[in-house]
């Protein structure tokens, strides 16, 4: 019985088109566009101006507060200017942006082929080389990862989670990371128990990705305390709080942290980037992005340096398809669709989808036929009808009494609403709104 | 190229829609439709094809030029209205009663409430009640059911259903057993006629008296199998009012078979077959929580037993269902899902 | 059958005395004294209860207005938008006090972009409502202040005084507006400003609050101010000022003179309810003017095309007798609630 969460879930097809592309290094692009906010919490400072010259791995942003983290040079250069850039939404945000010469990186970052397996550092230096290195979750929430790792007083860490599972469909970077890379991803992991001070872990897995369960249970046994568990394949099982349910059947109290319950989750690509970062000194500035899409005529596995323009990839993959009709940033289920090509590619990028435009309309909505459907499929037990409604209605308290602020954003609800109707826009609203009216009633 | 669209996630959606749904439910009745019509002949046919057409068309007017806004009637649950309607009806029932209990489910139990999943009653059993109420002579004279092409018998001929029969002699005094045996005399264009309670067989195949869809419980059932594995309708509520009908019918049985019937034959006759899988069912009607549903299919149980054994009139299905309908928005505040993460205080 | 005719009306009568007996006593008990002025300055209001003078309702109003009356003698800081001068007057004397006349204010709409002066560089599917797409993106046009035209202010007026105008894309206020500030509210980019409605109706504002650099706010759409200072120059008055790559009009301070629309090279000055203006040969910055040198061929059309713009915009703002065609509400789109909430 392959393990899973109970509570609701879903099955999009799963269009893993480029599992079978391994990972393709991206040639350097002519200018990066660096925002120095790609990250959760306070953007960072930028520390370089105007005509500065910098190499790869510099650091050229610093932290802007305790939940904040470092951004680093991608590439050696010239800095062009300062100035305000396109991110997803088409909103303006801070960004270097380099005119790239060459390609020389920081002395300090070793660039061996070797895999360093000894672990010299201790758990606070761990602590400290992960904030310095700019490292953040990369699974998308962009989380400050030294952060997280300080656990608060009063709470105990039991266990390590690396989730492995990459349920969103088409995405497979995760999949190919762990495939090629993964001895560098289980260091990773020792890497992270030290760090949180717990000799247990446990990377999940979903099941349609038998050759990764495979070759990281081989390579699992070489390894101390870490083991590999095979999930069944339902979405969202990569959502945090689902995956803590899967694997050590405890469930986050509504409100609270994986902490609450002894676990710390972490992406598996967090855990490569934890790896390099430790061992070989080497910050945060390149990631694997996968590029996909019915019509694209090579789905790949990139691995890009942040700042890069998203049409480089797009037409490293074949070109922009015709029939082109949404560019989504992220999976279809919780991507963000792209203002233009233009927008760059950051640390929180995990995949590109590209999508025909036959598929990229919403249906015409009809009313709701309280058929339930949308109660049945909610991971964390809501009733997004009624939420909707209450929104819809502007009463926001009962929006809150109903549990607005539980909803995980996972789309679910959406996906299946037989009326087609804009379930997670409203409820997004929702929460918005009632997080405003929260926030001022703490004051 | 056309512009890039920009929408929030998901971006993806199953295939799942309104009008598939109700499609599934009216192939379910297929079965059922086929019984009707090889028992009722040209009846039923006209019966459900005058159903249909009303229900369609007064909801194309009044959605068009009422409210003024645009016309659904090809998501189907019109369709499905008519069908429910007409499966509720004796198969001889005059064209313009049916025309009117057409209007009544469509623009007071469907369309006054606000349109698709506005209404609180089930609008079929909105229309069949007020015809029951309204012209309670004609609908309830039953044609005596025929094999197709049988010769010789035409709808004029009439007899009593089987629930209605029982009830009738238990009120004179009978025992159960007495009418099993002796069977129900009356008069029938002046003869007198006698009339015997159809065995099991029948009434599971069809051959007993009975509006159009309360007649075949077998082909119910397989129309049933089909919404299930379809996952349009869900096991809690048919389980709850069937099982708690055998229950209560059971324990009142086991404790006086004299006078009341056992169980199979309340399964078996009448509507509840038909209520428990298409009308307690309907989506917008019921309750959203599997709790909540339970709770729906026990009450229409409960109440169905108290109305067949100690109410006024022999079939109690309807009467429960719409009782039970009143009570869902209750339900739903009361019987609220599994919250993930719940805060033990 | 006398008998139980008999017993049925005294039982009942009896019923009916203990009941009156007992809702008498309560009634005396339980009774709230209250200030009988309340009830005569509630009378006073328009009892319209769409909260612009910043309490739950007229009857709150009115016990403010006693509570502060007798307290502090003055009605310093409580107005009521929708009966305007007239009704504080009347509120006044009752309490025997005096209230100043306060200058009448109305919405204005601080943005003329939507679809034809700022066209759809993205096109947009989901929820209608500005709130979620200020969100989740800069908008169709592409400016992240520009109007988003999902109709947030017109599901929130409860006076039919705005209403998006389906080919502009944009709201548009008629005279109904008594500037009680829901659309204000509910505009998630304040783009509504309630401004003095201006000496015999007239008035002059800054069309935009983009406060982006001249040459990107450009790029978005054609009638944004570039923050060129060319109004803040040509002001004698010194109503203008100059910040974050905008400028802003004080009404106070501005004396009606339409210097800085004459000045506008992108036109995002508009001037409300004046006569369309005669074009004089001296006027060296219009850029009709400009663009009518270097087309000769479109010079007429050009000025007509400009005196038209302020002619358009007083036919909008004048008592309509038609209704503007509205975008209708679709079945998802934001429903009015009347009732208070929280």
């Amino acid at each position: 019985m392959l393990k899973t969460f109970k509570l609701g879930g879903v099955h999009p097809a799963e269009n893993k088109l480029s599992k079978d592309s391994p990972i393709e290094v991206l040639p350097v692009p002519k200018r990066v566009a660096v925002p120095v906010g790609q990250h959760l919490g306070a953007p960072a400072i930028p520390l370089v101006k105007k005509g500065d010259t910098v190499k790869v791995g510099q650091l050229i942003a610093k932290s802007g507060g305790f939940i904040s983290a470092n951004v680093h040079s991608p590439v050696s250069g010239k800095v062009f200017k300062l100035d305000n850039v396109i991110d997803a939404s088409g909103y303006r945000r801070q960004a270097v942006i380099i005119d790239v010469d060459g390609d020389e990186w920081e002395d300090s970052i070793d660039r061996s082929p070797e895999i360093k397996k000894e672990i010299v550092l201790d758990q606070k230096s761990i602590i400290n080389r992960l904030n310095e290195m700019g490292i953040v979750g990369l699974g998308g929430a962009t989380f400050p990862s030294h952060v997280k790792l300080m656990v608060p007083d009063g709470k105990k860490a039991e266990v390590l989670i690396i989730n492995g599972v990459e349920c969103e469909p088409y995405l497979t970077s995760d999949h190919r990371l762990m495939l090629e890379r993964g001895e560098e991803v289980l260091i990773g992991t020792k890497i992270l128990m030290k760090g949180l001070g717990v000799n247990k872990a446990m990377i999940g897995i979903e099941n349609n990705k038998p050759d990764v369960i495979k070759h990281m249970t081989d390579l699992a046994k070489d390894f101390d305390g870490i083991e590999v568990y095979a999930l069944k394949v339902k979405y969202p099982q990569g959502a945090e709080k689902q995956l803590i349910k899967a694997l050590i059947n405890r469930e986050v109290p509504s409100g609270k942290l994986p902490i609450e319950v002894g676990a710390v989750v972490n992406n598996a690509g967090t855990a490569f980037a934890v790896y390099e970062a430790v061992q070989k000194n080497k910050p945060l500035i390149e990631r694997v992005v996968t590029l996909t899409g019915k019509s694209v005529k090579k789905p790949s596995n990139f691995q890009v340096r942040v700042g890069t323009p998203v049409s480089e990839l797009v037409e490293a993959a074949g070109g922009l398809p015709e029939d082109t009709g949404k560019v989504i940033g992220g999976g279809p289920m919780m991507g963000k669709a792209l203002y233009s090509l233009d927008v760059p590619v950051v640390k929180g990028t995990s995949g590109i989808l590209i999508m025909p435009d036959e598929e990229s309309h919403r249906g015409e909505t009809g009313n709701c036929i309280r058929c339930g459907k949308c109660i049945t499929v909610c991971p964390m037990g809501l009733e997004p009808w009624l939420l909707e409604k209450v929104v819809m209605h502007k009463d926001f308290a009962r929006a809150e009494k109903e549990r607005i602020m539980d909803c995980i954003e996972c789309g679910s609800c959406h996906y299946t609403c037989p009326a087609n109707r804009q379930l997670l826009d409203y409820l997004r609203l929702g929460k918005g709104t009632v997080a405003k009216i929260m926030r001022t009633r703490k004051k | 190229m056309s512009l890039f669209t920009i929408s929030g996630s998901p971006h993806v959606h199953s295939d799942t829609t309104t009008r598939k749904l109700m499609y599934s439910v009216i192939y379910a009745m297929i079965p059922a439709l086929l019984v009707s019509v090889y028992f009722f002949g040209m009846g039923a046919v006209r019966v459900i094809l005058i159903s249909v057409v009303a229900s369609l068309l007064f909801e194309y007017l009044i959605q068009k030029y009422l409210i003024k806004g645009p016309a659904t009637i090809t998501d189907g649950s019109a369709i499905i209205t008519g069908i429910l309607l007409a499966f509720n009806v004796p198969s001889n029932l005059p064209t313009i009663i049916l025309i009117i209990g057409a209007f009544v489910a469509i623009a007071i139990g469907k369309m006054s409430f606000g349109g698709l999943g506005k209404n609180i009653f089930n609008p079929a059993l909105v229309g069949r009640v007020f015809l029951l109420i309204s012209f309670p002579v004609q609908m309830t004279s039953w044609p005596v059911p025929k094999p197709l092409f049988a010769k010789g018998l035409t709808d004029a001929i009439t007899g009593p259903t089987p629930l209605g029969a029982l009830k009738e002699e238990l009120k004179k005094g009978e025992t159960v057993q007495q009418i099993m045996d002796n069977g129900v005399s009356f008069l029938e264009n002046g003869k007198q006629v006698v009339y015997h309670i159809p065995s099991y067989m029948d009434s599971l195949l069809g051959d007993m008296g009975g509006s159009l869809g309360e007649i075949s419980a077998i082909a119910i059932l397989i129309g049933a199998a089909y919404m299930l594995l379809k996952k349009v309708i869900t096991w809690e509520i048919p389980t709850a009012f069937i099982g708690s009908v055998v229950i209560f019918t059971g324990i009142l049985w086991l404790v006086d078979p004299a006078h009341f019937v056992n169980p199979l034959f309340h399964l078996l006759t009448g509507g509840l077959m038909l209520g428990a899988f298409f009308m307690a069912t309907d989506m917008v009607t019921s309750p959203m929580s599997s709790k909540g549903q339970l709770v729906f299919g026990l009450g229409a149980g409960i109440l169905t037993v108290l109305i067949r054994v100690f109410g006024a009139y022999p079939e109690g299905v309807s009467f429960a269902i719409l009782i039970m309908n009143a009570f869902v928005p209750l339900i739903d505040l009361g019987f609220k899902p599994k919250r993930f993460g719940e805060v033990v205080k | 059958m006398n008998d139980v005719v008999l017993y049925a009306v005294l039982s009942l009568a009896a019923i009916g005395v203990a009941a009156a007996i007992i809702l008498y006593f309560i009634a005396t008990k339980f009774k709230v004294i209250e200030d009988p002025r309340i009830d005569e300055v509630e009378e006073a209001l328009p009892s319209a209860n769409c909260g612009g003078c910043g309490f739950a309702g007229c009857r709150a109003f009115a016990e403010a207005t006693v509570k502060q009356g007798s307290e502090k003698n003055n009605l310093e800081g409580l107005n009521c938008p929708v009966g305007g001068n007239e009704v504080m007057a009347q509120v006044a004397s009752i309490l025997g006090l005096e209230v100043e006349e306060k200058e009448p204010l109305i919405a204005v709409i601080r943005c003329n972009g939507g679809k034809i002066n700022s066209p759809s560089k993205v096109s947009f599917e989901g929820a209608t409502s500005c709130s979620f797409a200020h969100s989740l993106f800069t908008g169709e046009g592409g400016c992240p202040f520009g109007c988003l035209g999902l109709g947030d202010c017109e599901a929130a007026c409860d006076f039919d005084a705005i209403h998006i105008n389906p080919e502009r894309g944009l709201p548009e206020v008629n005279n109904k507006c008594v500037a009680c500030g829901a659309c204000v509210e509910a505009c998630p980019r304040d783009i509504i400003e309630l401004r003095p409605k201006g000496r015999k109706e007239k008035r002059i504002f800054v069309s935009c609050i983009n406060k982006e650099k001249g040459a990107v706010a450009r790029k978005n759409c054609t009638v944004a101010c570039i923050g060129c200072s060319a109004c803040f120059k040509v002001c004698e008055f010194d109503a203008i000022t100059m910040k974050d790559n905008l400028a802003y009009i004080d009404p106070f301070k501005c004396k009606l003179c339409r210097k800085c629309v004459e000045v506008c090279p992108t036109n995002a000055i508009h001037e409300i309810n004046f006569p369309p203006r005669k074009k004089k040969d001296g006027d060296k910055k219009t850029p009709a003017k400009t663009l009518a040198v270097k087309h000769p061929e479109k010079k007429k059309e050009v000025v007509v095309e400009k005196v038209n713009l302020t002619e358009k915009v007083k036919q909008e703002e004048k008592p309509a007798e038609k209704k503007t065609d509205t975008k209708k509400p679709g079945p998802d789109s934001v429903e009015k609630d009347k009732k208070t909430d929280e």
